[in-house]
């Protein structure tokens, strides 16, 4: 039943436009340390990708990092996430990247 | 009288004794990579008998063990090198020897530790015993995929130069001796080396196909192979890579993950050509044979990431798809292949199933689980 209802909350959160509510966020922040941390590092300090803590991505703006995020880096090991994400989601990971402190 | 003083001694050693002494071939660690921390657990129990703390960034952690099957090695993304006791539960040493680091190997005389770095590259080469630095040897780039290969050397492959190193301890464990194979393909993402440390069999990420480097040949031999494979059809998003160590060999044949393909691609170890192909439910991340080598189990990339397949290695075919739940990052065989532990690291939990009937025997609480490491490996070469 539980299980149900994440899978509720799953679907309910790529399905719907708009900025992602406390729940989808909560997913959102564990994917970018789960699986965007498979290669930037648990801690974003970076692995097989740069390092995408909020240090290093000084300088860069929401619409250039949501457009990487969701399209990918071409010629890189970076996939694009559009598959997984709409686009109002990955703006709120690329703000949320580029405010948070990483330890 | 002599009776009687001897009961009294045994009385007096032996509570003490039946509770510390154990062997540890039953044994096991599992990367808690958030925590930082190693559980310690007992397959025998099919339980967790204690944790090991403070050891940094785990974050794409591996281990390896010492001959006795008593202390372990982690390799931490932190560039942390920690060497932890199994029965006394402590880090015995722990040295942060590079910035980044992306895994290591123990030497087949179990007197070297190698770590191959992401941050500053290449490799640096420890004494096993005192994690004392014995050589470092930088090869201008980040490197993927190191093993052990029989004869003190080391066999690792370089992500921005496209190359292979084989570094030969054993004249001088400080100075090892090099070979450098160049042109082995576009951007080695990792490699293994089979059991009988003779092919060193290396995934590209940069272009299509695979490299094989055979080490019994002076000099070593480079083949490529497969090509072709997925230039057909537009490749899909790949969100995790595979990981190579545990492409076995079964019944002559590797079964390889297809990278930025739902397939897993069989193929001729002899001459190197794909004989068939099975669709899967996802991007595979570890394609891993049964220790009979009867099948193959198959993880998966996100979104996929709550199942598990199981393939017929005589037919090809899935014959079993499983959902032990959300992050199923890796599986680990009992080395004689009755039961398969799974971390479902969303669900901080091991799972525990017999791998015939299938059927859950055990679950195991644990922090966002990832590896999980059986002292088995310790004999193991390659690995």
């Amino acid at each position: 039943m539980a299980r149900l209802a994440f899978l509720l909350v799953l679907l309910a959160g790529t399905a719907v436009a708009g900025p992602p509510d406390a729940a989808r966020q909560d997913q959102l922040r564990h994917m970018v340390r789960q699986d965007c941390g498979s290669c930037h590092g648990l801690r974003l300090t970076g692995g097989l990708g740069r390092p995408i803590t909020a240090g290093a991505l000084a300088g860069r703006d929401v619409e250039d990092l949501s457009g990487v995020i969701l399209d990918g880096m071409p010629g890189t090991a970076m996939p694009g996430w559009r598959p997984l994400l709409t686009e109002d989601e990955a703006r709120w990971i690329a703000d949320y990247l580029l405010k948070t402190e990483t330890e | 009288m002599f009776k009687a003083t001897l009961a009294a001694l045994l009385l007096i050693a032996s509570p003490a004794l039946a509770d510390e002494l154990r062997g540890t071939g039953d044994l096991g660690l599992i990367v808690e990579r958030e925590a930082g921390s190693l559980l310690v657990v007992d397959r025998s129990e099919r339980a967790a008998i204690g944790r090991i703390e403070g050891l940094g960034d785990l974050s794409h952690a591996s281990l390896v063990y010492s001959p006795d099957e008593r202390f372990a090695y982690v390799f931490g993304r932190d560039g942390g090198l920690t060497k932890v006791d199994i029965l006394t539960r402590q880090v015995v040493r722990r040295v942060v020897q590079a910035g980044n680091s992306i895994g290591g190997a123990i030497s087949d005389d179990g007197r070297l530790v190698a770590v191959a770095n992401y941050e500053p590259g290449g490799v640096k080469v420890f004494d096993a015993e005192t994690l004392e630095l014995v050589a470092d040897v930088p090869m201008g780039s980040k490197t993927v995929g190191i093993a052990d290969a029989p004869g003190s050397r080391f066999v690792v492959a370089t992500w921005d130069t496209g190359e292979v190193w084989i570094l030969d301890h054993s004249t001088d464990a400080a100075q090892p001796a090099v070979t450098k194979l160049e042109g082995i393909g576009a951007n080695p993402y990792d490699a293994l080396l089979t059991g009988d440390g003779r092919h060193y069999i290396v995934g590209l990420f940069g272009e299509k196909g695979l490299t094989q480097v055979d080490l019994w040949q002076d000099p070593p031999k480079v083949t490529r192979f497969l090509p072709d494979y997925g230039k057909d059809q537009p490749d899909l998003p790949v969100y995790k890579m595979p990981h190579l160590q545990g492409w076995t060999l079964a019944d002559g044949v590797f079964a390889l993950p297809a990278v930025g393909l739902h397939q897993l691609l069989w193929v001729d170890a002899d001459g190197l050509a794909e004989i068939a192909r099975t669709d899967l439910a996802g991007q595979p991340v570890f394609a891993l044979a049964r220790p009979d080598k009867r099948e193959v189990w198959v993880n998966f990339a996100p979104p996929d990431n709550d199942k598990l397949q199981v393939v017929d290695v005589l037919s090809h075919e899935v014959i079993d798809t499983l959902a032990p739940g959300k992050g199923v990052l890796h599986m680990e065989f009992a080395p004689r292949g009755r039961e398969v532990w799974l971390s479902v690291r969303d669900e901080n939990r091991v799972e525990i199933r017999d791998t015939r009937t299938r059927e859950v025997l055990g679950e195991i609480e644990a922090r966002a689980p990832s590896g999980i490491f059986f002292t088995d490996r310790a004999h193991r070469t390659g690995l």
